[in-house]
């Protein structure tokens, strides 16, 4: 049986990893993957607690969410592919325009 | 003062007297203009006229002492405080109203002819039924706000007839001038509707209706009620010319004659008066407002007529002579005989507003001429001037058993038997000098050779019908309007009788009759000395050009006493320097500067923090996070 620390511990890191992907990296579509690695370590925390307290509420939730990061995901990648039609270039540091 | 229980009765016609020239005003504004001058005028005329029959027929059915009133609606609801529109009609309303809407049709027929060359004639008509309307909203009104919104009503009118022929810019000056002027009045004048608010308001009765003010006058401490009438007073020298706010009413004959005639002499001046009457139970609880009320309007009548001596101005003379009438009104407020004030403002109605048409006749044949000593000897050739200028000037000098005799001497007796003997006094000169120079006017216009130049000569002709009917009309009325206030010697006031109710009982100073009599002669002395004199340097020497020679009090008179250039350099002066400075330095670096110096630090600290809206999504992300850290932190931390 492993311990629910090692989920959380393993939650958090992956977390801290969509983190810096979102930050750091000059591509969109692996942004759009950071999140989706941030949104599933917050899944992994809730399935932990699930099993750990007995209880299916924790999955429910787990379910919003994916239906959400789908969602999430559709809507990124068209405004991802109509942005790379305007300006073949998906880098969000040449994304400044709008500023003072 | 008791005054008995107010017979009050709601009388829906009264509401049409008034809205028929306003209805007047908005006909002509909208569709009479293109109608073209000849129908705009002659509507405008109907419609002063229908004003004129109402009235009348209120007035004839009216009793003394009934308060006629019309409610349209509630024109202001806060808290305790409600003032309605509301018209009222009581004896001093009905006097009012026959006189402005009287007065004020004839002078409307008279302009039928007077503009009849008028390209403004439209506009001109538009004008006098807007006066007539805010003229009867003053003297209708129920309440000190509508009296107070007739009142600026009348001065806006004032002002655009004065200045209607703005072509010359001089005349757009004289309407500044009266505008101005009577501002520095209605200051006082609303300051002393603010004072008595709230101060009867701090009692727990909060109105400005006349009837409720009377009933809860008594409530106010006597140190209270002399200031306010000392204000209300304040005003009343700016609307009637007093000293020291007279000086734009002689400056106003730039209007046309009519105007003077109605505005500047019959009516709108006398609106003074009328609000003293009016609040004549605040100004008998004030016997030291009274008492400076009746020495300036002394003094006023006194200065006046010294001024009106020497002016060469047909129309000036006639305007200084209108100052120093008002003077006289004055002087009987001050002695608490409001009815005698009245008295004199109804007779001075008519034989000025009949000086005015007559003297506009002439200047009318004269094609514009306004220097009598370019006149003479128009007698011949405009009988029917003559006559009603002579029987004006006759009522305006006093002469016995016209209406200014009656009038005049009703307030000198009331001076006199009040103990006021200096006042009275200083009357009976200023009788004397308005004599003089009545007749001085009369002998320099009418007799004598004509000294017009040979062009208005040849033009010279009688006034058509439409403006001799007027002044024919008006001069039967300054013979026979003050047969209604005769002495007791003679067959006794009418007009006592009808005022009574509402100024309470006429005081009672019956000395004997041989006393009244004397001081009626002694007037009566003087004011045949001032036509003799008149007659001996005027009338039989014949006029001479007089040239800029003479004593020294001759050009003092002359000159106004250089009053206006007193003004200029005491008051205008200054007030301009000042105002440039300000325009000069005191905007562009205090004002100006502080705006911008806001604006330029607030632009310095943008410079800096805008940095931080850089536009890239990833700036703000990290931002975000910092953030949240930072609550996390935080909440960790209170763990």
């Amino acid at each position: 049986m492993v311990p629910l620390n090692h989920y959380l511990i393993l939650s958090a890191v992956v977390f801290a990893i969509g983190v810096i992907g979102v930050l750091i990296r000059r591509n969109l579509i692996v942004v759009l993957m950071s999140i989706e690695l941030m949104l599933n370590a917050v899944n992994l925390t809730f399935i932990a607690f699930s099993r750990y307290l007995g209880s299916t509420d924790g999955q429910v939730a787990v379910f919003f969410v994916m239906a959400v990061a789908a969602a999430e995901a559709v809507i990124g990648l068209a405004i991802i592919i109509s942005v790379f039609r305007h300006r073949q270039s998906l880098d969000p540091q040449e994304m400044q325009s709008l500023k003072w | 003062m008791v005054s008995p229980a107010p017979n009050i009765a709601s009388y829906d016609l009264l509401r049409w007297i008034v809205l028929i020239p306003l209805a007047g005003v908005l006909f002509n504004l909208f569709i009479g203009r293109k109608l073209g001058n000849k129908s705009a005028g002659a509507l405008a005329s109907a419609a002063a006229g229908a004003s004129f029959a109402l009235a009348f027929y209120v007035f004839w059915q009216m009793a003394p002492d009934a308060i006629l009133r019309d409610t349209l609606y509630t024109w202001i609801e806060s808290g305790p405080f409600h003032v309605d529109l509301s018209f009222q009609v009581d004896a001093l309303t009905a006097v009012m109203l026959l006189i402005v809407t009287g007065i004020g049709f004839l002078i409307h027929l008279y302009s039928l002819g007077y503009m009849g060359h008028d390209d403004g004639m439209a506009r001109f008509f538009i004008y006098l039924n807007l006066f007539i309307f805010f003229m009867l909203l003053l003297v209708m009104g129920d309440n000190l706000l509508i009296l107070f919104v007739g009142w600026e009503g009348v001065g806006l009118c004032s002002y655009l007839l004065i200045g209607f022929w703005h072509h010359d810019h001089n005349n757009t000056i004289a309407g500044n001038k009266a505008f101005i002027v009577n501002r520095i009045g209605d200051f006082g004048f609303i300051l002393g509707i603010f004072v008595l608010l709230t101060e009867l308001g701090r009692q727990g009765v909060w109105t400005l209706n006349f009837a409720e003010l009377q009933q809860h006058a008594k409530m106010l401490s006597p140190a209270t009620i002399t200031l306010i009438t000392f204000l209300l007073f304040i005003g009343a020298t700016g609307k009637s010319a007093q000293i020291p706010l007279f000086v734009w009413l002689p400056d106003a004959m730039a209007g046309p004659t009519p105007v003077s005639a109605l505005i500047h002499a019959a009516t709108m001046v006398t609106a003074g008066v009328y609000m003293t009457a009016r609040l004549h139970f605040l100004f008998a609880l004030a016997p030291a407002t009274l008492g400076l009320i009746a020495v300036i309007g002394a003094a006023t009548a006194l200065f006046a007529a010294t001024i009106a001596l020497t002016q060469n101005d047909i129309k000036k003379v006639l305007a200084y002579s209108t100052v120093s009438q008002l003077g006289y009104m004055f002087l009987a407020v001050g002695m608490g005989a409001f009815g005698a004030a009245i008295f004199h403002v109804f007779t001075h109605a008519f034989f000025k507003a009949c000086l005015f048409l007559g003297s506009g006749s002439v200047i009318h044949a004269l094609g514009g001429e306004q220097d009598m000593r370019k006149m003479g000897g128009l007698k011949a050739q405009m009988p029917v001037t003559y006559w009603t200028y002579v029987i004006a000037t006759l009522a305006l000098a006093g002469i016995p058993f016209t209406a200014g005799f009656f009038s005049k001497d009703l307030i000198l007796w009331q001076a006199f038997s009040h103990g006021a003997l200096g006042l009275w006094a200083v009357g009976v000169v200023t009788a004397g000098m308005t004599a003089f120079y009545m007749f001085r006017q009369l002998f320099m216009v009418f007799h004598g050779e004509c000294r017009a130049d040979a062009h208005a000569k040849a033009h010279l002709h009688e006034s058509p019908a439409v403006m001799t009917l007027p002044l024919v009309i008006l001069a039967i009325g300054s013979i026979f309007a003050g047969w209604l206030g005769a002495p007791e010697y003679l067959w006794g006031s009418r007009w006592d009788h009808w005022l009574q109710p509402l100024f309470g009982a006429a005081q009672a100073h019956h000395e004997s009759v041989s006393t009244e009599l004397t001081v009626t002669a002694i007037t009566f002395a003087i004011i045949l000395a001032g036509i003799v004199l008149a007659y001996v340097k005027y009338g039989r020497a014949g006029v001479k050009t007089e040239s800029a020679g003479g004593g020294l009090l001759y050009r003092l008179s002359l000159n106004k006493f250089y009053i206006d250039e007193c003004y200029d350099l005491i008051f205008v002066r200054p007030f301009t320097a000042l105002s440039s400075f300000f325009a000069r330095f005191v905007d562009p670096w205090v004002i100006d500067g502080t705006v911008n110096g806001v604006a330029a630090t607030a632009r310095g600290f943008s410079t800096v923090w805008r940095g931080l809206q850089s536009g890239n999504v990833q700036h703000y992300a990290a931002m975000f996070l910092t953030g949240a850290l930072a609550l996390l932190a935080y909440f960790l931390g209170q763990l």
